[in-house]
């Protein structure tokens, strides 16, 4: 196993508006692509926020060798409990997630 | 024809590269568009109704693109002037523009494009408001309890102030596309493309090769729109155009806009050479109602901080236990001293900086710095109420110690005051849309000639 961000050149989380939270999964290569997109699953993300999986939306897009979800922010952007006003920091979450060795 | 929208960067007060943006006024654009804000920075602006920029980086910024309106001699448009949009902040970039106006000898018609919204018309007109997911628990009668609530203009009210013959254009709050899709739309270009291009081009030099030399020109036609960038040795790739569709948006493909939505599920992406991208194939959907965002902030309470830094290994290594110990002591002596009852009349949060103040509990990692910053942050109704809860927790955050039989422990305080009043905390609230039934209903346009008047 591995840590997503050990495989990949690029994880990064932003603001999508105050309410939202979407995480972009830069992979780099169509095989880190096809490797992620069957082991990488919706629900080791969904772990990483605590959140149900239900929350998350899933994007795998081919052509640019991107899996990207999106999910409502944890706390509202600015709110007294927020920690990461840009929500930027949180791809550290992410990068964390083990996954099969490509 | 085509139409050349020229972008300077991804908003005022992020500089751009001066030879760059020469260039492009050499391309003769139809128009200069540029953002002048956004939520990003978080709700105390909206809230106050103030901008993040300070007024002579922006003032600096704004010279160098009325220096190239005039030579161009095409409008120039800011969007969301003075980060929030809200009237005030049309106000204070007007301000601006008006003294560079006298200060250039510039003689200039400036449209000023107002979209804040009175609380109380939001609240009497809350049945022709919608929730976005995800839904918040607002309430008309919220809507009056709001410091400030803004309305995002699109290409219509943005398309109306260049009709007006402006040759600047400051408006409020519009979407961070609607400035540079409005000239396209305005001269029948293909409106899938006007607004793809716009959403490619809101963040300037973003989807090139150069970042941060800001600038970009954007040809929009009939059947789509070409991306050019403008500095020495920057390019743009049909990977990094679009990939800019992932940025700050929940789905990559769909981007709502007042009147429709942008789908670019069936976009294509060509280089035309080294430098510049070609795209085809986005489609606008026009919706049944024509529907404006809402964004809207109250003030939250207000808060003072203090920072004490641990570096006594062994209070290092219990930071987290120290911190429960400290704050259960605190509660009580709040409660004792003031009376006052945690969360109903004040909360007291601490961060560890250096173990999980960015991820709190979400935080894998094991801890391993040599030292802790420990943040304690006191939020109360008003702000006497908060520094006197700071000044009462202060001789604790710096002698409180781990446990009743050890000798007194000193922590380090970086500042005197230890106390920072923060002042007021606002929170965003609307995550909605209105429906119009016309698109100047909720927006303001007025029109003024400035002239240079010789002392």
């Amino acid at each position: 196993m591995s840590r997503l961000d050990q495989i990949v050149p690029k994880i990064r989380t932003k603001n999508a508006g105050p309410f939202w939270l979407t995480v972009d999964i830069f992979c780099g290569e169509r095989r880190i692509f096809d490797h992620l997109k069957d082991s990488l699953q919706t629900d080791q993300v969904a772990q990483a926020f605590h959140q149900p999986i239900a929350a998350l939306k899933r994007f795998d897009i081919a052509h640019l060798n991107v899996i990207k979800f999106s999910l409502p922010r944890i706390v509202v952007q600015g709110s007294r409990a927020d920690r990461d006003m840009h929500a930027s920091q949180w791809a550290w979450l992410v990068g964390g997630i083990e996954v099969p060795t490509p | 024809m085509a139409t050349r929208v020229l972008i300077p960067n991804g908003a005022i007060g992020l500089g751009f590269d001066a030879a760059a943006l020469a260039r492009g006024v050499r391309m003769r654009p139809d128009i200069i568009c540029v953002d002048g804000g956004s939520t990003d920075s978080g709700p105390y602006y909206l809230g106050t109704g103030t901008s993040k920029y300070s007024r002579a980086a922006t003032l600096s910024e704004w010279r160098a693109l009325m220096l190239a309106r005039a030579e161009a001699g095409v409008p120039l448009v800011v969007g969301t002037a003075g980060t929030c949009g809200t009237d005030s902040t049309v106000d204070w970039m007007y301000d601006i523009t008006v003294e560079l106006a006298r200060e250039l000898g510039h003689k200039v018609r400036i449209a000023r494009l107002y979209s804040s919204q009175h609380t109380g018309d939001v609240a009497r007109g809350w049945d022709r408001v919608r929730p976005l997911e995800p839904v918040q628990p607002v309430t008309a009668a919220d809507c009056e309890g709001l410091t400030n609530i803004v309305a995002l203009a699109g290409a219509e009210q943005i398309g109306a102030a260049l009709s007006a013959g402006a040759d600047i254009v400051i408006a409020g709050r519009t979407t961070d596309t609607a400035t540079i899709a409005a000239l396209p739309l305005q001269r029948g270009m293909h409106a899938g493309a006007a607004w793809h291009g716009a959403k490619i081009g809101e963040c300037g030099a973003l989807c090139s090769t150069n970042p941060t030399s800001g600038v970009i020109v954007i040809d929009f036609d009939t059947e789509g729109f070409t991306v050019t960038p403008m500095a020495e040795g920057a390019a743009c790739t049909p990977e990094l155009v679009a990939a800019h569709m992932l940025y700050e948006n929940a789905d990559p493909f769909i981007l709502h806009e007042p009147g429709g939505h942008l789908d670019v599920s069936r976009a294509r992406y060509e280089a035309l050479d080294a430098t510049r991208v070609r795209v085809t194939g986005s489609t606008w959907v026009p919706a049944k109602d024509y529907t404006v965002k809402l964004e809207g902030a109250r003030l939250a309470g207000y808060q003072s901080t203090i920072l004490a830094l641990l570096r006594e290994p062994r209070y290092v290594q219990n930071a987290q236990a120290w911190v429960d110990r400290l704050s259960r002591f605190l509660d009580e002596q709040i409660h004792s001293r003031m009376g006052l009852t945690a969360p109903k009349d004040y909360t007291l949060d601490f961060r560890l900086i250096g173990q999980n103040a960015t991820l709190g509990g979400l935080e894998t990692a094991a801890p391993t710095a040599a030292e802790v910053g420990v943040l304690a942050i006191v939020t109360a109704p008003n702000q006497a109420r908060a520094s006197e809860i700071a000044k009462l927790a202060n001789p604790f955050l710096l002698h409180y110690p781990l446990t009743d039989d050890e000798p007194q422990a000193t922590f380090a305080f970086p500042f005197s005051p230890a106390d920072w009043a923060r002042g007021p905390l606002y929170e965003f609230v609307l995550n909605h849309v209105m429906i119009l039934d016309d698109p100047m209903s909720a927006f303001r346009l007025e029109v003024t000639e400035v002239s240079h008047v010789p002392a």
